[in-house]
């Protein structure tokens, strides 16, 4: 199925322009600036428009990327965004967080020759195009059908379902726990990678569809899921998986040692990166750790470094092991972030005052590959040794919050507190609710969580038009 | 949004004020706390539920004026509206026939002990209510406390009403008392907290507190509400805010407290207006 490479293509990427590193490792701005028209055609012009499209292959939710590509070649922007957006409603944000070189840029019948086409860039171009135009393209809605959906948790997952189900005709209101709707998108990625803006706006246009939003309310607390169902004819939950995993050593209750979530949610929900100006206090710390290897731990490590530290990422496999896209592993490496591989923190160790000053760690090898395929780590006997830092912030990993499980009788929950739900459908074993995203997946990725969320509108607007057996 | 209903000082420094909030006050169990915010960008402020109304759609809270997102909640006038009230957050006090409670209460305590004297009354215990100050004129809420309180003792380290000392004479207090207790729930600053659980632990007495940690978002999102009880990890927004105050531990629980007292400070010299 892949399609020949012909010659005289042209193999040339078209680079993005960032902010310079030096700039940019100092302030919470937008690292990279995006593509302009002109850019933005000359990169969709080198699509070669693949009979059977491996790109679309490897989106999780299929969108047309060769019909969009196409209408960019031509400067048909408004007709691009339509293409994209019949199939992915947040276009800006997975411009920008989608891992692409494993999804379809992986796909791109040039990437064999390392030319794949940038469509991450050219999907954010679209979404940012439509963002700047005066007013919203607003889709038709269907007349109304009186049925009512709850969405519990306004992250990816559930704005995805909201905005299906609100344009099928149905009423939709989000319940979201937070003072903001947008789940990980406002309270975990940072600023310079997704500036909070771009959620703003698409909260925004899923509001001017019709769909209602409650904030500040916690399913399992302030009112039940069964509550919910004497009054809505459905219910999604897509609560996420918020629940921050510490890894298990002495000291971690020390002052100055953080989870992720923690630690992103005062800097970028609360905004302490402005504090005073915003109340939430941040502390300024001078070297930090983070222990883990995903985005997150990119995330943390240049946060701290924006906040004027010298930070450092401790992970216990090296680096070809590590989960992080690339993209923010080279990001985090050409702003200063030290890297220190084959490390893994065994102790925190606290002063007089009860203060974080350092950790013991151990230096690992890498021994036979698990079952996983992953080289798994051993530690190096007697290989201890001291590094100082006055924080620590713990990314290791989150699972699903256990409120909304503990507090719904009949929902079938897996062994690691994850809803289950039918992969096709997100189904639960509890009659009208509906689950979808990091809860039943446990952390994914937000184009995961939306592919999660569509499969749940239809499924949820079948039933909803056609009620049957559960 | 939620309208203020009210919001006045009772005494110097500590304010009660009423919110409509019927969501909250639908689902409120005594011992749960809400989160309120005072203004937009503003910081998440953890407070017990001091009393609710589920007809009116009414809630209290008693809050002390100590740093400077409350002291802008105490510029805050009824008409006006709050950006954030969530809750009931937390598990709610576990409430059984035990005999006879001791209930103490100190600073914003004496109003988060009330539902909870309420709710042990008609669960049938015999319920007495030890409110501490410093001085008299900084006691409030004798007569609701009264009206669910078979008894009630004042104590002030002045002297000026009731018994002169403080929750270190809690021992004293409990032989004085001429039934047997058979449970004590401390309510109050950490201090009180610790203090008093020092005092019923030789008398072999359960002692329940109701931790008063930072947090942010209280809902187990974040962690930064973790504290050691019986050597194991807990966050106190889900797994408690109440435990039994002879497990836990008091030291970490005060150093967690104090880690951003400087940023406070700093917050509390800006100039700008509230
Ligand atoms: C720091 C960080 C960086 C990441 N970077 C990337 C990236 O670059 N690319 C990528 O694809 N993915 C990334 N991810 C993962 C991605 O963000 C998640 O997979 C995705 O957001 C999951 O979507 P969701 O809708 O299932 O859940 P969430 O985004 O977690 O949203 C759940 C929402 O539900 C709310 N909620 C929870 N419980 C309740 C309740 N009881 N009642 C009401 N509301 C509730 C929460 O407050 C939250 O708003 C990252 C994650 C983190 C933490
Ligand atoms: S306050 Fe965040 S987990 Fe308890």
């Amino acid at each position: 199925m892949e399609q020949p490479v012909k010659k005289g293509l042209d193999l040339n990427r078209r680079p993005m322009p960032k902010q310079p590193v030096e700039v940019r490792r100092r302030n919470f701005e937008e690292v990279a600036l995006g593509y302009d028209a002109k850019l933005a055609m000359e990169e969709a012009s080198r699509c070669i428009q693949c009979k059977k499209p491996g790109c679309v292959e490897k989106c999780p939710v299929e969108v047309d990327i060769p019909g969009f590509i196409q209408a960019i070649a031509e400067g048909d922007f408004e007709r691009g965004v339509r293409i994209l957006k019949a199939k992915n409603s947040l276009p800006s944000v997975c411009g920008r967080v989608c891992p692409q070189e494993t999804q379809c840029e992986g796909g791109c019948a040039l990437h064999r020759k390392a030319g794949q086409i940038a469509i991450g860039r050219l999907e954010r171009f679209l979404g940012d195009w439509e963002a700047a135009q005066p007013d919203f393209m607003l889709p038709e809605v269907a007349p109304p059908t009186g049925k009512r959906v709850a969405v519990v948790g306004g992250g990816p997952a559930g704005l995805t379902v909201a905005g299906d189900l609100v344009k099928l005709g149905h009423e939709v209101t989000i319940f979201e726990a937070l003072h903001k709707v947008g789940g990980v998108l406002v309270y975990g990625i940072p600023e310079f990678r997704l500036p909070k803006r771009i959620v703003e706006r698409e909260v925004e246009y899923l509001r001017r569809l019709g769909v209602k939003m409650v904030t500040n309310y916690v399913v399992g607390k302030t009112r039940t899921v069964d509550s919910l169902l004497e009054e809505y004819d459905a219910v999604f939950v897509g609560s996420g998986a918020g629940l921050p995993w510490f890894s298990e050593m002495p000291g971690n209750n020390l002052n100055g040692v953080y989870s992720a979530n923690e630690y992103l949610t005062r800097i970028n929900l609360m905004r302490g990166y402005t504090f005073p100006l915003a109340p939430t206090p941040v502390k300024r710390h001078v070297r930090v750790a983070v222990i883990g290897g995903g985005n997150v731990a990119m995330d943390c490590a240049r946060t701290a470094l924006r906040m004027g530290a010298e930070t450092t990422i401790l992970y216990r496999r090296s680096r070809e092991e590590m989960p992080a896209r690339l993209e923010e592993i080279e990001n985090a490496e050409e702003e200063g972030v030290i890297f220190r591989y084959l490390t893994l923190p065994v102790r925190c160790i606290g002063d007089e005052r009860g203060w974080v000053k350092g950790l013991e760690c151990i230096r690992m090898e890498l021994g036979e590959p698990d079952a996983s395929g992953r080289r798994s780590p051993l530690p190096v006997p007697g290989s201890e040794f001291f590094l100082p830092f006055d924080a620590v912030i713990h990314a290791i990993g989150n699972s699903p919050n256990p409120l909304i499980p503990q507090t719904t009788p009949g929902i079938e929950i897996g062994r690691k507190g994850n809803i289950v739900a039918d992969p096709q459908t997100g189904k639960t074993t509890k009659p009208r609710v509906w689950a979808g995203g990091d809860v039943v997946t446990g952390a994914a990725t937000v184009i995961l969580a939306m592919g999660a969320g569509r499969r749940a509108a239809r499924s949820i607007h079948e039933y909803l038009t056609n009620p049957g057996e559960w | 949004m939620f309208e203020i209903i009210e919001n006045r000082m009772l005494v110097p420094n500590v304010h009660e004020m009423t919110v409509h909030a019927p969501d909250v006050a639908k689902s409120a169990l005594p011992g749960q706390f809400v989160i309120f915010r005072s203004e937009e960008e503003g910081e998440r402020i953890p407070l017990s539920l001091a009393d609710w109304d589920v007809e009116s759609g009414i809630i209290t809270v008693v809050y002390l004026n100590v740093g400077r997102s409350t002291a802008k909640l105490a510029t805050l006038k009824a008409g006006q509206a709050l950006p954030t009230v969530v809750g009931p957050l937390g598990n709610p006090m576990e409430i059984d026939y035990y005999g006879a409670v001791l209930c103490v209460g100190g600073c914003y305590g004496i109003a988060s002990i009330y539902p909870i004297a309420r709710a042990l009354k008609e669960a049938g215990n015999k319920v007495v209510c030890v409110l501490e100050a410093r001085s008299s004129f900084l006691l409030y809420w004798q007569e609701k406390l009264s009206a669910v309180a078979d008894r009630l003792i004042y104590l002030t380290r002045d002297g000026s009403r009731g018994k002169r000392g403080h929750v270190g004479n809690l021992a004293e207090i409990l032989h004085a008392l001429p039934m047997r207790i058979d449970r004590v729930i401390l309510n109050g600053c950490n201090y009180l907290m610790m203090r008093g659980s020092q005092e019923t632990l030789p008398l072999k007495i359960k002692t329940m507190v109701t931790l008063n940690t930072l947090m942010i978002d209280g809902t187990g999102m974040c962690g930064v509400c973790r504290v050691t009880v019986n050597s194991e990890t807990k966050f106190a927004c889900v797994d408690g805010p109440h435990f039994d105050g002879h497990q836990v531990d008091w030291a970490e629980l005060t150093q967690r407290r104090k880690a951003y007292l400087q940023e406070e400070i700093l917050a509390l010299r800006t100039t700008r207006p509230l």
